[in-house]
């Protein structure tokens, strides 16, 4: 049973413990669409909700699968249900917020399989949070991931004015600029205690 | 495709099936949950036993003397009970036995909030002594080098070698558990921090005053229950 | 170009390890190879357990590519995969309790590991089992070697360590911070800007080599 504080959780997820830059989690779209603050923007946007939607199935299926007794199949089971749903949902935009879909939309399915999503499902089911707790810790991440990929692509939109070397363009400046936000973020630690 | 009738859907235009699809994806699926649930089976009894092993490493490390163990949980109202199977979410305590069977001490689970992330830390208490006899961190995320150190650091971990949690006369404890700057240690139920980790040291110390402040009395009331080793009305 | 069946064999293993390098030349696979490479016994089991799944699934999914229908063939290639994945999740966990908490949900992850579903879809789906388990082979090592590259960087630098042995005297001040998150996005941008280094060393040395001919 997971006592943290909501505040706490939250905080945990977007800053302390922000996904791309302490766990790693989401790197290919963080190198990825990181060129432009716009797209980062309605990246950061579609992941958080994806998010949402992937912990509220992940607290379906964990309870699900406690009552079935069958926990070998947590894992086969999230990526396929957080597939379809996200799928599903993605269907129902479409059809009723045009103006939504196309904003977030193109992301979707490419989201689906980020490590991020499924990290998420995992870590608040091995910490044992409730259904309200498993919320906040999916917009919590969610934010956090949008905050790192903006300020990402802020940098990135400098750094092409700038005259860099041959060799370091592309994605080792990329990752040279991330090392560096990540010590950044170090200094959040604590925060929550 | 069709280089006859380019106006014409092509001959071979029968209503798309969907069979294929639905043999493809279930077979797949059963070969797979075959292959899952047989793996399972196979790995299951070696888990379960490195599992427990690595616990009771645990526990009798932080019970010196200890050769056996129970497990027991607490309820929310302050009952203790037997516990059995993977319930999660519960607070455990494991009654350690010396070798004659005679209770050598509890070992505690306790999280909460460190530095980086939760963290969870196993305690021993010695009922004989209204102490805590050993202290071992069981989940950690502290920083590598600095927050690490309430794992390894030797003057640290010998703040745990006997600290104060005695009762008072309405069987609370007399004087929780504090962090006190390194080197300023006066008491026995104050914790000497490590400079330079001095958040993960009073982190560790939070959760340990927080969970005796709770758990100690309860404790301390049913030792009857753990000293036999069985409860009234449940088994042997 | 040799066509000889064997050399082809030998070129379908080689390729993963360093011309099509799954890290380093493909830069794909990057979570886990960021995650858990702060000790170089993480690296290997990381890597290890990465070359089995993709062994597995590359062989499953190219025995039955003519039984996968190309609309389910995405969903198909996710159930093989999670299923490898989740056996070896079993294993490990089996072998040793510690390493299975020291790479934590991470295992599981393997599963959207791109480096494996790209294979499968890539590779695996369009050719016989034999090629798909070189091919296979080759990336995982590939995929592993780099782990380990990365995963001794930080392990020497950051714990003046190497599997645990002390390398460097007692004296050194590890760099912890090669051992934080922050330091596993140096090192990779590191070895990346060294493999860049070489490739245009060569492309200038090729160019040289055809203006003086």
């Amino acid at each position: 049973m997971a006592t943290e504080s909501l505040t706490y959780i939250f905080i945990n997820a977007a800053l302390v413990n922000n996904f791309v830059l302490a766990y790693f989690l989401g790197i290919c779209p963080f190198l990825g669409v990181s060129g432009k603050y716009e797209t980062a923007l309605r990246m950061g946007g579609a992941v958080t909700f994806v998010m949402l939607v992937s912990s509220m199935c992940a607290y379906g299926i964990h309870w699900l699968l406690l009552q079935l007794d069958a926990p070998y199949l947590q894992l086969i089971s999230y990526i396929v249900v957080i597939a379809s749903t996200v799928q599903l949902v993605e269907m129902f935009i479409k059809k009723f917020s045009p103006a939504l879909f196309r904003a977030l939309g193109i992301f979707l399915p490419l989201i689906t399989t980020n490590c991020a999503i499924l990290g998420l499902a995992l870590f608040q089911t091995s910490k044992g949070y409730n259904f309200v707790q498993a919320i906040f810790y999916a917009l919590g991440a969610g934010v956090g991931f949008t905050i790192a990929l903006v300020i990402m692509a802020g940098i990135r939109e400098e750094l092409d004015l700038a005259d860099t070397p041959a060799i370091v363009r592309g994605t080792a400046i990329v990752l040279m600029v991330a090392g560096i936000l990540s010590l950044t973020f170090m200094g959040f630690a604590g925060l929550g205690g | 495709m069709n280089h006859h009738h380019p106006t014409l859907n092509p001959p071979a235009a029968e209503p798309p099936s969907s069979w294929p699809m639905i043999r493809a994806l279930a077979g797949i699926g059963i070969l797979c949950s075959l292959l899952i649930v047989s793996t399972w089976q196979l790995t299951l009894p070696t888990i379960t036993k490195k599992k427990n092993e690595y616990l009771e490493k645990a526990i009798y490390q932080v019970l010196p003397g200890a050769t056996s163990k129970k497990t027991f949980k607490i309820t929310p109202d302050g009952k203790i009970e037997q516990f059995e199977g993977e319930e999660r979410g519960v607070q455990r305590v494991f009654a350690g036995y010396d070798d004659q069977g005679r209770l050598v001490g509890l070992a505690i689970e306790a999280r909460g909030q460190g530095f980086q992330d939760v963290l969870k830390i196993l305690y021993g208490f010695s009922p004989e002594k209204q102490a805590i006899i050993g202290m071992r961190v069981l989940e950690s995320k502290e920083t590598p080098g600095l927050g690490d150190k309430i794992e390894k650091d030797p003057d640290f971990l010998a703040n745990f070698k006997e600290l104060d949690v005695s009762l008072d006369e309405n069987a609370q404890i007399r004087n929780p558990i504090v962090p006190v700057k390194h080197g300023t240690k006066a008491n026995p139920w104050e914790i000497d921090s490590i400079t330079g980790a001095t958040i993960s040291s009073k982190a560790v110390a939070n959760i340990l005053r927080e969970n005796t402040l709770r758990l100690i009395p309860v404790v301390m009331k049913n030792l009857q229950a753990f000293e036999d080793g069985s409860l009234a009305g449940n088994g042997p | 170009m040799n066509t000889d069946p064997a050399h082809l064999s030998t070129n379908e293993f080689i390729k993963g390890l360093w011309r099509e390098n799954p890290i380093f030349v493909q830069v794909l696979g990057m979570c886990p190879a960021l995650a858990v490479t702060n000790s170089v016994i993480n690296a290997i089991a990381m890597g290890l357990a990465t070359t089995f799944v993709l062994i597995m699934s590359s062989m499953l999914v190219s025995s039955l590519r003519s039984f996968i229908p190309r609309q389910v063939r995405i969903a198909s290639y996710i159930l093989i995969i999670a299923t490898f994945v989740t056996v070896a999740e079993y294993f490990i966990q089996a072998i040793s309790i510690e390493l299975h908490k020291n790479l934590g949900a991470f295992i599981a992850l393997i599963v959207v590991n791109c480096l494996i579903l790209g294979r499968a879809e890539a590779f695996a789906s369009k050719n016989t089992i034999w090629p798909a388990f070189l091919d296979a082979a080759g990336m995982g090592l590939g995929f592993t070697f780099a782990l380990i590259c990365l995963g001794g960087v930080r392990e020497l630098i950051g714990n003046g360590t190497l599997l645990g042995y002390m390398i460097f005297s007692e004296n050194y001040q590890p760099w912890i911070v090669m051992i934080l998150p922050g330091g596993g996005f140096f090192s990779l941008g590191a070895w990346l800007l060294l493999f860049n280094w070489m490739k245009s060393r060569k492309e200038r040395l090729n160019l040289a080599a055809e203006n003086s001919r």
